[in-house]
């Protein structure tokens, strides 16, 4: 059995597409004389060029102009008549089209690498796959098609890129399996957004799986079997279908309210990563947003967003969601988010360093223009809620309000239109925040749970850290003991408190939310049928006494157990 | 030859957008056109020349044509560089 990473739940069994890395050895190329290689050389330009423009055109009704800024930007470079001009020069002096590419094209790699400049390096990898579509346009070799690829299919690749997957039919792939990648990935996005079950980052898995073999893959474990035995395909196609019956189990909760089993209603909203992403939410039944991120008009690009810019993205889904709250998360850079431009420096500890909050009030003016964006967005609908990331005590909270009464008062002078009574709300995940909750909850308008950071400083554990990560649990009863005390610290003070980690989906937590009285559950857009599902099996009296025999216990491993005994199905 | 000298202004400085765009502009001209910066001297036609310069924001730049057009090609270099070169 082959392991890697599950980054979109659900089994798949097929066939193999094997999608080789191909190898661009043009060491058998015959020189065909001067005249001849150089007219090679423009046709392949040519047709590089063409193709790249109609990439550049499907990205950007796909997802949007500046996602397409690579693409133009190696269009441009396809043109510089310096470069072509070297090409030929070493044409002229006997080099087949393949060489001159290699050579001119390696000459810039270098060039661009040398530089300190984070962002001149990374043009570097721009012109290294410029090279290889050139080689591979001179060699004749073809991307393999994947649109046409029959039913039953299981793609196996070494990354996939977004030119690979544009066309690809949803009905005919049963899975996909790539060797590097994480959740994050263009080939995770995908996979989720096509709900086609995958598993990145398989080692060798190029050379371990044979085209045309069989396989049989679980999308959420991690698990990919090669030419399995008769028993675990059994097996599979028995979880394939309990998979699909429980997806259509759960399609009946569609339009349904989120209540307890007694008939509490609770708030069930949704986790955006970008504007997106609200209509697979909607579809869902989300109610609302309760973490809209907006790292994603920050990163892959070189220039912080305009105020224009940000505005349209937040107003795009303050719309779509009308009728609900949308809390939008300032920007959380910094950490494991790098945003080359800010020119953050490397530190030594990113995790304790200068990200999110701390970075935008150290950068006034970045932060504004965001704060400018977020105030307008809320003007028609008052249902854009501001969320402050990584606040560690008042001091942050003051400073931003101070900065978004000035934003105010620049709007009210400009004469725009804005939610002067917007609200502001914390996100508690700092051991710091939750420590001081019964404070924060005087001056904030509403808390949010992060459990994925709360868990990680609250246990000094780095869960992308292997050798530690097992540590890493929310049944810890240090990080519940917090959670159950900053949801009564928000009670104690009146205003609403919600979860957007992870946890909030967890169906063996769930009772202890509901015991101790969580308002808002925000949840990833595949996770909103089983949270509804989960939260109508509970009564209060059910929740209480399962978080009564859960708190007695004082070790993770055995509060888990005691709530998994308990979990409703 | 003629030539001037002026300051880079946009906040990104010559990265792929605006050397891009300043390269095609450049490239209307007959006269070659190089800029002076850092002690380098960079072939302003070429794309991939610009970004391999690093040329950032705030840096001091001569500006360089020689050729028929040489008096046009230097106005119009200047202009958009004072202009932010589209940023």
């Amino acid at each position: 059995m082959l392991k890697g990473t599950g980054v979109c739940a659900g089994v798949g069994l097929g066939t193999a597409l094997v999608v080789q890395t191909q190898a661009l050895d043009w060491s058998s190329v015959q020189y065909a004389g001067a005249e001849q290689e150089k007219a090679r050389l423009a046709a392949a330009a040519k047709s590089v060029s063409e193709a790249l423009a109609a990439m550049a055109q499907a990205m950007t009704s796909q997802v949007g102009e500046h996602a397409a800024e690579i693409l133009s930007g190696q269009i441009m470079m396809l043109a510089d008549p310096f470069m072509v001009g070297q090409m030929n020069e070493q044409i002229d002096g006997g080099a087949v089209a393949e060489a001159a590419v290699d050579a001119v094209c390696g000459s810039f790699i270098a060039m661009f690498s040398a530089v300190e400049d984070e962002l001149t390096r990374q043009r570097a990898t721009d012109v290294a796959d410029l090279r290889d579509r050139l080689l591979k346009t001179l060699l004749g070799r073809e991307d393999q098609d994947l649109a046409s690829a029959p039913a039953g299919t299981v793609i196996v690749a070494h990354d996939l890129t977004p030119s690979m997957t544009v066309g690809l039919k949803r009905e005919n792939i049963a899975g996909i399996i790539t060797e590097t990648g994480g959740a994050t990935s263009h080939s995770a996005i995908l996979a989720r957004a096509l709900e086609i079950p995958a598993v990145l980052s398989v080692p060798g898995a190029l050379e371990a799986i044979a085209p045309g073999a069989k396989i049989a893959m679980d999308g959420e474990l991690g698990h990919v079997y090669v030419d399995p035995d008769e028993r675990t395909v059994k097996d599979y196609e028995a979880r394939r279908v309990a998979f699909e019956e429980r997806r259509a189990v759960l399609k009946e909760y569609l339009g349904k309210p989120t209540v307890t089993a007694d008939g509490r209603a609770v708030a069930l909203y949704a986790n955006i990563g970008r504007p997106e992403d609200a209509a697979a939410a909607l579809e869902k039944g989300a109610e609302g947003v309760g973490l809209f991120r907006t790292e994603f008009l920050f990163m892959d690009r070189d220039a912080a967003p305009t105020e224009e810019e940000q505005l349209a993205a937040y107003r795009q889904v303050a719309a779509q969601f009308a009728g609900g709250e949308v809390i939008i998360r300032t920007l959380d850079v910094g950490g494991d988010k790098d945003v080359p431009y800010l020119g953050m420096e490397k530190e030594e500890n990113p995790f304790l360093g200068h990200r999110a909050i701390r970075y935008c009030l150290d950068n006034p003016d970045l932060y504004l223009t965001q704060l400018r964006a977020l105030l307008q967005a809320g003007a028609e609908k008052h249902n854009v809620r501001i969320m402050l990331p990584l606040v560690t005590g008042v001091e942050e909270l003051r400073a931003a309000k101070a900065l978004l009464e000035k934003a105010k008062g620049e709007l009210a002078a400009e004469g725009k239109a804005f939610d002067p009574d917007i609200k502001v709300g914390v996100m508690i995940e700092t051991p710091a925040a939750a420590l001081v909750a019964d404070l924060l909850a005087q001056e904030a308008d509403f808390f949010s749970i992060g459990t994925n950071d709360l868990t990680q400083y609250t246990l000094a554990v780095d869960r992308g850290n292997a050798r530690v990560a097992k540590l890493y649990t929310v049944f810890h009863p240090a990080v519940l003991r917090s959670i159950k005390s900053v949801i009564a610290a928000a009670k104690a003070a009146h205003i609403p408190v919600g979860m957007c980690g992870e946890a909030a989906a967890d169906p063996a937590l769930l009772p202890l939310l509901l015991a101790w009285g969580l308002d808002e559950f925000s949840v990833s857009a595949s996770s909103i049928l089983a949270t509804k599902r989960s939260i109508s099996l509970w009564s209060a009296a059910d929740a209480s006494f399962a978080e009564k025999e859960a708190m007695k216990l004082s070790a993770a491993e055995s509060i888990l157990g005691c709530l998994n005994s308990m979990k409703k199905e | 030859m003629v030539s001037k000298q002026t300051k880079i202004v946009n906040p990104m400085g010559m990265h792929m957008r605006p050397a891009g765009m300043f390269a095609n502009a450049m490239m209307k001209f007959d006269s070659d056109v190089n800029l002076v910066a850092n002690g380098k001297t960079v072939n302003a036609k070429s794309i991939m020349n610009l970004i391999a310069a690093c040329i950032k924001c705030g840096t001091e730049v001569e500006v360089q044509c020689s050729g028929p057009d040489e008096e046009a090609a230097l106005v119009e270099a200047v202009r958009l560089i004072d202009s932010g070169l589209g940023e």
